[in-house]
C-alpha cells in the first residue's frame, strides 16, 4: 500500500524529473502536423488513383453487358450497315486470336532461347549488350513496330500490302523482349545445385539445360508466356497499320485483311452515331458505340482470364523451392 | 549436339540486337523518299497539312504536341506514383499492400484502346467544366487568354488518360527501390525520434532518388509512344503550329496518333512521310530508354521489366 501511493505521488508531482519527461515524450507539433499531412497524402495518392480503375471497369461492364450476347459473340459484321441493330465481333475474335497465336509461336522459340543464352551460356560484352538492349527494346513504341513490319513486307508485296501474318510480326517485336526477360527471371531461380547434380552424372550441358533447367521451371515460363501475351493481345495501333480491317470472317494469316478485337473497338468507336431514318425500325443511334464498348468488355474478360490462368499456373505448379 | 544448342541460344541472343538495328535501318528505308525529297514534290504528294512546307515544319510541331503530351503526363503521375510507391512499402498493413500490389498490376494489364474508349467517352465530358473553370483562372492573369474546348477532348485530358496509363509503371520501379532501403537506416532515423515522414524524408528518398528519376523515365518512354489514347481522346486532327493551348482543341497532335490517324488513307509519298515521323518517334523513345536504362543499370538490384 505504501509502494502504490509512493509511486502515485511521484508520478503526480511537479518536478525536474517530469519536466524532462514531458519534454522527451511530447512531439514537437509543427513535425507531428506534417507527419499526420504527409500521411493524409500518401493516402490520398491511393485514393486518386483507384478512381480512375474503378470508373473505368464499373463503365466497360455498365455499358459492355447491354450487347454483350452470344449473338454478338458469334457473328460477323458482314452485310451490316448504318444503324442496324445486328453484327457482332465474331470476326474480330478470330482474328485476335489466330495474330496472337502466330505471334506467340514466333516469340516464344526466340525469346527462350535468348533468356536461356543470358543465363546459361552469356558472358561478357555480348550478353551485356543483349540484356541492355532487351530492356530498351520493351519501350519501342508499338506504332513503330507496325511501322517496321509494314516496312518489311512492302518491300516483298508492295505497298498496298495487308496480312494477317504482318500483325503477328508486329506483336512478336513488342512481345520477345517481354519473354525474355521474364523467363531469364523463371530460369534464374532454377538453384544451382541440380545443374550441378546432372554435371556430376555426365549429363551434356544442353541435355541438363533441356531436362532440368527447363522442367524444373516450365510453370514459371508458362506463366511468363501468358502474361507477355496477356500484354500484346491489346494492343491496337501495330494491327492498324499491319492488319487493316474488314467487316467478314477471315481465318487466313497469309491473304488478306483480318478485323482484331482492339482494332474493332476503335473501328466502331471512330464511326460515331449511327444515322437512322425518321421511322426506321431496326436501327439504333447509338449501335456502334454499343458495340464498342461490349468488344471492350469482351477484350478486357480476355486479358483478365489471361492473368487469373498465369497466376493459378505459377501457384499450382510452381517447384517447392524453399 | 551441345555445341548446336550453345549456337542456337546465342543466335537468339544475336537476332534480338539484329531484329533492333533492322528496326532503324527499315525505317530509315522506307523513310528516305520523303527524307530526301524537295519541298515542292512533298507539298504536291507527301498529304502536308496546311502551314507546314517541308519535312521539319510537318515533324516540328508533331514532336512538340509529343513531348508536351508526355511531359504534362509525367507531371501528373509522377507525385502520385511515388505516393503510391511509399503506400505500399512504408504505409499499407501488409495484407492491403499485396492487394493495391494486384490492383496497379491490373491497371497496367488493360489495353490502351479501352483507355481510350473511357477517356474520350466518360472523362471528357466530365472534365470539361475543371478545365475551363483553370483556364478562366489562368486568363485572368493579364496578357494571357487561355481557350478551353467545351467537349474536353483537349491535350489536357490525354495527358490525365496518359498519366493514368503510366502510374503503373512507376509505381512498380518507384516500389521496389523503396523496398530495398537499408533497414538500418530507416531503424536509425526512427531512433533518433524521427517521425514516419522523417524517416521517408531523411532515409528512403535520398536512397531511392535514382531509381525514382529512371522510373520517371521509363514512364515517359511509355507515353512518348502511346497512341490509341491520345488518338481517341483528341479530335482528330493534324497539328500545325507551336502552341501552349493544352485546354483547346485541334491545336496540338502527336506523332503517334498522327501516324495512326493518317496511315490508313495514305499511299505513296505519303507513307513514306509518316514513316519518317515515325522514325524521329523511334529516335525519341530510344534515347530517352537508353538514358534510363543506363540509369538503372548503374545499380543492378532492381529492373523495370518485372
Amino acid at each position: 500500500m505504501s509502494a502504490t501511493s509512493a509511486s502515485a505521488t511521484a508520478s503526480t508531482a511537479p518536478g525536474p524529473d517530469n519536466a524532462l519527461r514531458e519534454l522527451l515524450t511530447s512531439v514537437d507539433r509543427g513535425r507531428q502536423r506534417k507527419n499526420r499531412t504527409m500521411t493524409g497524402l500518401v493516402w490520398a495518392a491511393f485514393f486518386l488513383a483507384m478512381t480512375p480503375l474503378f470508373s473505368l471497369l464499373w463503365t466497360v461492364l455498365s455499358h459492355g453487358l447491354a450487347k454483350f450476347t452470344p449473338y454478338f459473340l458469334l457473328h460477323s459484321m458482314r452485310n451490316v450497315s448504318g444503324g442496324m441493330d445486328a453484327g457482332g465481333a465474331y470476326h474480330a475474335i478470330a482474328g485476335t486470336l489466330l495474330i496472337t497465336l502466330g505471334t506467340t509461336v514466333i516469340s516464344v522459340p526466340i525469346g527462350l532461347l535468348a533468356a536461356i543464352y543470358l543465363v546459361e551460356y552469356g558472358k561478357g560484352p555480348l550478353a551485356r549488350a543483349v540484356t541492355f538492349f532487351v530492356d530498351v527494346m520493351t519501350g519501342i513504341p508499338s506504332i513503330v513496330a507496325g511501322l517496321f513490319a509494314f516496312a518489311v513486307f512492302a518491300i516483298f508485296f508492295g505497298p498496298g500490302v495487308r496480312l494477317g501474318v504482318m500483325g503477328s510480326v508486329a506483336l512478336a517485336l513488342l512481345m520477345i523482349p517481354v519473354v525474355v526477360r521474364s523467363s531469364e527471371e523463371m530460369l534464374r531461380l532454377v538453384p544451382n545445385e541440380l545443374r550441378e547434380a546432372a554435371y556430376a552424372l555426365g549429363v551434356p550441358k544442353w541435355l541438363t539445360i533441356v531436362k532440368v533447367v527447363l522442367r524444373t521451371s516450365v510453370a514459371g515460363l508458362t506463366t511468363s508466356v501468358l502474361l507477355a501475351v496477356a500484354r500484346v493481345i491489346g494492343e491496337t495501333a501495330p494491327l492498324l497499320i499491319a492488319v487493316g480491317t474488314t467487316a467478314s470472317i477471315n481465318f487466313n494469316l497469309f491473304a488478306g485483311r483480318m478485323m482484331t478485337l482492339p482494332v474493332f473497338i476503335y473501328d466502331q468507336y471512330h464511326q460515331g452515331p449511327a444515322r437512322c431514318a425518321r421511322n426506321a425500325t431496326n436501327c439504333l443511334v447509338s449501335i456502334n458505340l454499343d458495340r464498342a464498348w461490349a468488344a471492350a468488355l469482351t477484350l478486357l474478360l480476355i486479358v483478365v482470364i489471361l492473368n487469373l490462368v498465369g497466376r493459378l499456373v505459377t501457384w499450382l505448379f510452381a517447384p517447392k523451392l524453399r | 549436339m551441345s555445341r548446336v544448342f550453345r549456337w542456337a541460344a546465342t543466335a537468339a541472343g544475336v537476332l534480338l540486337l539484329v531484329v533492333l538495328a533492322a528496326v532503324a535501318v527499315f525505317l530509315l528505308i522506307r523513310g528516305w523518299a520523303a527524307i530526301t525529297a524537295s519541298d515542292a514534290t512533298l507539298q504536291s504528294e507527301g498529304n502536308l497539312p496546311p502551314g507546314a512546307h517541308n519535312l521539319a515544319g510537318y515533324i516540328g510541331p508533331l514532336i512538340f504536341g509529343t513531348l508536351i503530351a508526355a511531359a504534362l503526363a509525367l507531371v501528373m503521375a509522377t507525385p502520385v506514383a511515388v505516393g503510391i510507391a511509399l503506400f505500399v512499402s512504408h504505409y499499407a498493413p501488409r495484407r492491403v499492400a499485396g492487394a493495391v500490389g494486384f490492383v496497379i498490376d491490373l491497371l497496367a494489364a488493360i489495353p490502351s484502346v479501352v483507355f481510350g474508349l473511357w477517356g474520350a467517352q466518360i472523362l471528357a465530358p466530365r472534365i470539361a467544366p475543371l478545365w475551363q473553370w483553370v483556364a478562366d483562372v489562368l486568363s485572368v492573369i493579364p496578357g494571357v487568354t487561355v481557350r478551353a474546348t467545351a467537349t474536353g477532348r483537349s491535350m489536357a485530358t490525354t495527358a490525365l488518360v496518359l498519366a493514368i496509363m503510366i502510374l503503373p509503371i512507376i509505381t512498380a520501379v518507384s516500389r521496389e527501390v523503396f523496398k530495398q532501403t537499408p533497414h538500418l537506416h530507416q531503424e536509425a532515423a526512427l531512433a533518433l525520434g524521427a517521425t514516419r515522414w522523417e524517416v521517408i524524408r531523411m532515409a528512403v528518398l535520398p536512397f531511392g532518388r535514382s531509381g525514382v528519376v529512371s522510373a520517371a523515365m521509363l514512364g515517359l518512354g511509355r507515353a512518348l509512344g502511346e497512341t490509341m489514347a491520345v488518338l481517341m481522346v483528341l479530335s482528330t486532327s493534324s497539328g500545325t503550329g507551336y502552341s501552349f493551348q493544352i485546354f483547346d482543341s485541334g491545336v496540338l497532335q502527336t506523332i503517334a496518333a498522327n501516324i495512326a490517324a493518317k496511315f490508313p488513307d495514305s499511299s505513296g509519298l505519303a507513307v513514306n512521310t509518316l514513316i519518317a515521323t515515325g522514325l524521329a518517334l523511334f529516335v525519341i523513345t530510344m534515347a530517352v530508354n537508353m538514358l534510363a536504362r543506363w540509369i538503372v543499370s548503374r545499380r543492378n538490384e532492381f529492373s523495370g521489366a518485372n
